[in-house]
């Protein structure tokens, strides 16, 4: 195949060739930055909670003095054990996927505000929540019963802790996290076990690779750990028993009000939480398609055009010998010379949009593999439209050099 | 002359209906999708108050001690100590002034058909109404006698008196909360500034509170706050700070009707910021701002980026569909060389032609503005069903409407203005030869 003569007529149809090459190249700057965050929103829908998602479901109350909260404890944990199907029911305050509780920048040292190690979600549990949770520990120990600390404010003074493998690789890279010292502000924490998934309560928040920087602690049920409560039934019981719990509330404990809107299962809320991503993430797919579907027709456009204007000069081609296929591979070529003109520019642009959603959105570079994929996406889409329109040129019968219109 | 070239373009369109469909549909999906996502963003970033927002401000000033200050740098912080907007009220130098918070109250309905629950509340001062012109339906706000005397009355919404007392004027009853007893004096009328622009540690779209109530009685009564609390210091945790613990989580509004009141105003915080600092209860040099409500929602970036993203991105498709509908209208236009010639031939001039075709692409766009219309409403209705709080609130105003077929018929003549220029080269001469 001749590229020559093909570039010598291309210059005769320069602004054509140019607008299809625009097109190509906006296309692949759209497309590439498009599935990019399509990419990222998937990776956070997909994170690995940890826990036994499909067995547990959570239920708060709120409404009660402080001064009650032991007694509130009791009292609710003793009335949701009664519950027929409950295999557990335990304090916790804070799931996956529900609302954030507490929060707080760490240290390697104590007091020291200026080398933040990061921002935790500490996630306060009582006796029974960690085997409740179905967490796996793959390092260390479980936390004994004197492990439980009381915690009068937020958190307990002095205590050892769990914590993920994603934030033991942060903290202390490299280095076996068991018996490892961290400070939130004076309160002290030692590393006695290191778990392999648990999820902190509002990962989307945090970049993707934050979403699992959570710190289990063993705390004694009553001051800041009361009114939230995890109950564990088999799969198929978890949405009738949460009702019945629910329901059982007000006889439980008058005094209370139940959360409607934080007592749910913990798959309907991670159903919930990640609504907006995956309408966001339908969004962009359908925009994709669209703009490819729309980039096809206008090839298939201008082809056809170029097909019809050329009639003549294809007839006179077929009658001094080339053959059908000679016709077809023509266009075929002349569209993959354009396509590939527009994705070299179109590379270019996707930096240049990315560099523009840096800018304004929490994102990191374009990963290079990106743009050979966009590349191939485009040529085969260039070839698949003009496939069409070159089928009706390898058509045109050698007949038609001898007619004069 | 326009009547004819409008004919002249009707015909040539429906001459060759797949590539005239094409630039329609083209036209008409870069359109759809660029107007749902400008009526979200139109909507989102919408003027709150119409009419009163230039002329409330927000006062921020900075308490915080002198860790970690870099001069020019560190911004002052977006809510105030009691202290502070306890000074700054009772200063009263603005011409209105209000302190609120934002809480959440056990309502205790008493018919024993409701159970309890929760309901947001707003702590505030008397002026908050009459500043931010809340309409009422029933009784009016309470006054500043009321704020003093710490008295236990109470404005709800129209949506909880609904709920409460079946929509009548419940004026006068009472209303527990918290497990205190309230009087009612006043129930607002429809008002819901979107976005709640006086407390954004709430963000939300199309959901205001159900309960006001004086903030002196708020805290007489141990009532629980619910937003934003940023502590500094040894400031103590938890979400009802004391009054004199070093944390901001007031916020604090003011109603300036000049911009030299504004100005005025901005020299007293800097003067009171001095003031503070001399007693020793401020550490760092004053460090003031001045918004107004529209600079505040701003500088907040209160439109969710999501929003933003869309709208790019469609934006970005609209790009692509016109550059796609100038291939395709290039296309056409070149394939009645001929025809083109013979007119130019005939005496019609370079411009005559040049009108012609732009008519026929302007013809492109409405019929594909109809078209993008329509895809709008569609995109709009499924925006409307996404669980996000200002889904509801998606709808497209004459404004837009408008706006829609300005963007069409601007679009495609734009499309259109190469094509023409191209086609109207031609050389009558070469075109009538090779016929």
């Amino acid at each position: 195949m001749q590229i020559k003569p093909i570039l010598a007529a291309l210059r005769r149809h320069r602004l054509a060739t140019l607008l299809i090459a625009m097109e190509i190249a906006l296309a692949c700057a759209v497309l590439c930055n498009a599935c990019f965050l399509v990419a990222r929103r998937w990776t956070m829908i997909q994170i690995n909670s940890g826990v036994d998602e499909s067995s547990l479901a959570v239920l708060t109350v709120n409404g009660f003095d402080p001064n009650q909260a032991a007694d509130v404890n009791a009292r609710m944990l003793t009335g949701l054990r009664s519950i027929p199907g409950v295999q557990s029911a335990t304090l916790i305050s804070e799931v996956p996927f529900g609302p954030q509780t507490g929060a707080a920048g760490v240290t390697h040292e104590p007091g020291d505000f200026k080398n933040l190690i990061g921002v935790v979600d500490f996630v306060l549990a009582g006796p029974g929540t960690f085997k409740a949770l179905g967490l796996k520990l793959v390092e260390g120990r479980l936390p004994q019963p004197d492990d439980y600390r009381p915690a009068t404010s937020f958190l307990p003074d002095d205590a050892q802790v769990l914590v993920t493998r994603q934030w033991a690789e942060h903290a202390w890279p490299g280095e076996n996290p068991l018996g490892k010292d961290f400070w939130c502000d004076k309160m002290h924490f030692r590393v006695m076990g290191v778990v392999d998934h648990y999820a902190r309560a509002q990962p989307s928040q945090y970049d993707l690779q934050q979403g699992e920087w959570t710190v289990f602690t063993p705390v004694v049920p009553g001051g800041s750990l009361a009114g939230t409560y995890l109950l564990r039934a088999r799969p198929q019981d978890v949405q009738r028993v949460l009702q019945a719990a629910r329901a059982a509330v007000p006889k439980i404990a008058p005094d209370v009000v139940l959360d409607q809107d934080n007592s749910k299962t913990l798959g309907d809320l991670r159903m919930n939480y990640f609504k907006t991503d995956r309408i966001m993430i339908g969004l962009l797919l359908g925009v994709v398609v669209l703009m490819l579907g729309v980039t096809a027709l206008g090839i298939v456009g201008l082809t056809s055009f170029w097909v019809a204007q050329r009639r003549k000069q294809i007839g006179i081609r077929r009658a001094i010998g080339a053959t059908r296929g000679d016709i077809l591979r023509y266009f075929q070529t002349e569209n993959f010379l354009i396509v590939t003109f527009g994705i070299a520019l179109g590379m270019l642009l996707a930096f240049v949009l990315n560099a523009v959603l840096m800018k304004f959105y929490e994102l990191p570079h374009l990963p290079l593999y990106y743009l050979p994929v966009g590349a191939l996406v485009l040529w085969g889409l260039g070839q698949l439209a003009v496939l069409g329109p070159a089928l009706r040129a390898a058509a045109v019968p050698p007949v038609v050099a001898t007619r004069s219109v | 002359m326009f009547g004819y070239y409008f004919d002249l373009a009707l015909r040539s369109l429906a001459r060759n209906k797949v590539l005239t469909a094409l630039m329609v549909l083209a036209i008409a999906l870069g359109i759809g999708a660029s107007m749902t996502t400008l009526t979200v963003l139109h909507v989102l970033s919408g003027d709150p108050l119409p009419g009163r927002s230039g002329t409330l401000y927000y006062p921020q000033i900075d308490p915080q001690d002198s860790r970690g200050y870099l001069p020019g740098k560190s911004k002052p912080m977006d809510q105030v100590t009691w202290i502070d907007g306890m000074n700054l009220l009772q200063a009263k130098r603005a011409d209105r002034q209000a302190l609120m918070t934002g809480g959440d109250v056990a309502v205790q309905p008493g018919n024993s058909t409701l159970d309890p629950f929760y309901e947001d509340a707003r702590y505030t001062t008397a002026d908050f109404f009459t500043m931010f012109g809340v309409p009422f339906q029933y009784g009016h706000a309470w006054g500043a006698a009321e704020d003093e005397a710490h008295e236990r009355v109470a404005v709800i919404s129209s949506r909880l008196n609904d709920k409460l007392f079946g929509g009548g004027d419940s004026t006068g009853k009472a209303l527990r909360l918290d497990g205190t007893d309230f009087r009612i004096v006043g129930v607002t009328g429809d008002w819901s500034p979107n976005p709640n622009f006086y407390d954004l540690n709430r963000k939300s779209y199309d959901e205001n509170e159900g309960v006001f109530v004086p903030l002196s009685t708020s805290q007489d009564v141990g009532m629980v706050h619910d937003g934003s609390v940023d502590c500094w210091g040894n400031g103590g945790g938890g979400n009802t700070p004391d009054h004199n613990a070093p944390c901001v989580w007031l916020q604090f509004w003011v109603q300036l009707d000049s911009p030299a009141k504004a100005a005025a105003y901005k020299t007293f915080l800097v003067h009171y910021s001095e003031q503070q600092k001399a007693l020793g209860r401020f550490q760092r040099p004053p460090n003031v701002e001045l918004r107004n409500v529209m600079q505040w929602l701003d500088y907040n970036q209160v439109v969710p980026d999501d929003v933003r993203l869309q709208t790019w991105l469609a934006l970005g498709f609209l790009l692509v569909c016109l550059v796609n509908t100038v291939g395709l209208m290039l296309a056409k236009f070149l394939r009645r060389a001929s025809e083109l010639g013979v007119r130019r031939a005939l005496g019609a001039s370079k411009k005559a032609l040049f009108a012609q075709l732009l008519v026929e692409s302007g013809v492109v766009g409405l019929v594909g503005g109809m078209g993008g219309l329509l895809l709008a409403f569609i995109g709009l209705w499924l925006v409307r069903r996404q669980p996000a709080s200002y889904a509801a609130l998606a709808h497209l105003d004459p404004a837009m409407l408008f706006t829609t077929f300005l963007l069409a018929l601007g679009a495609s003549l734009l499309a259109g203005l190469l094509p023409a220029w191209r086609a109207c080269q031609v050389a009558p001469a070469l075109q009538l030869k090779s016929n």
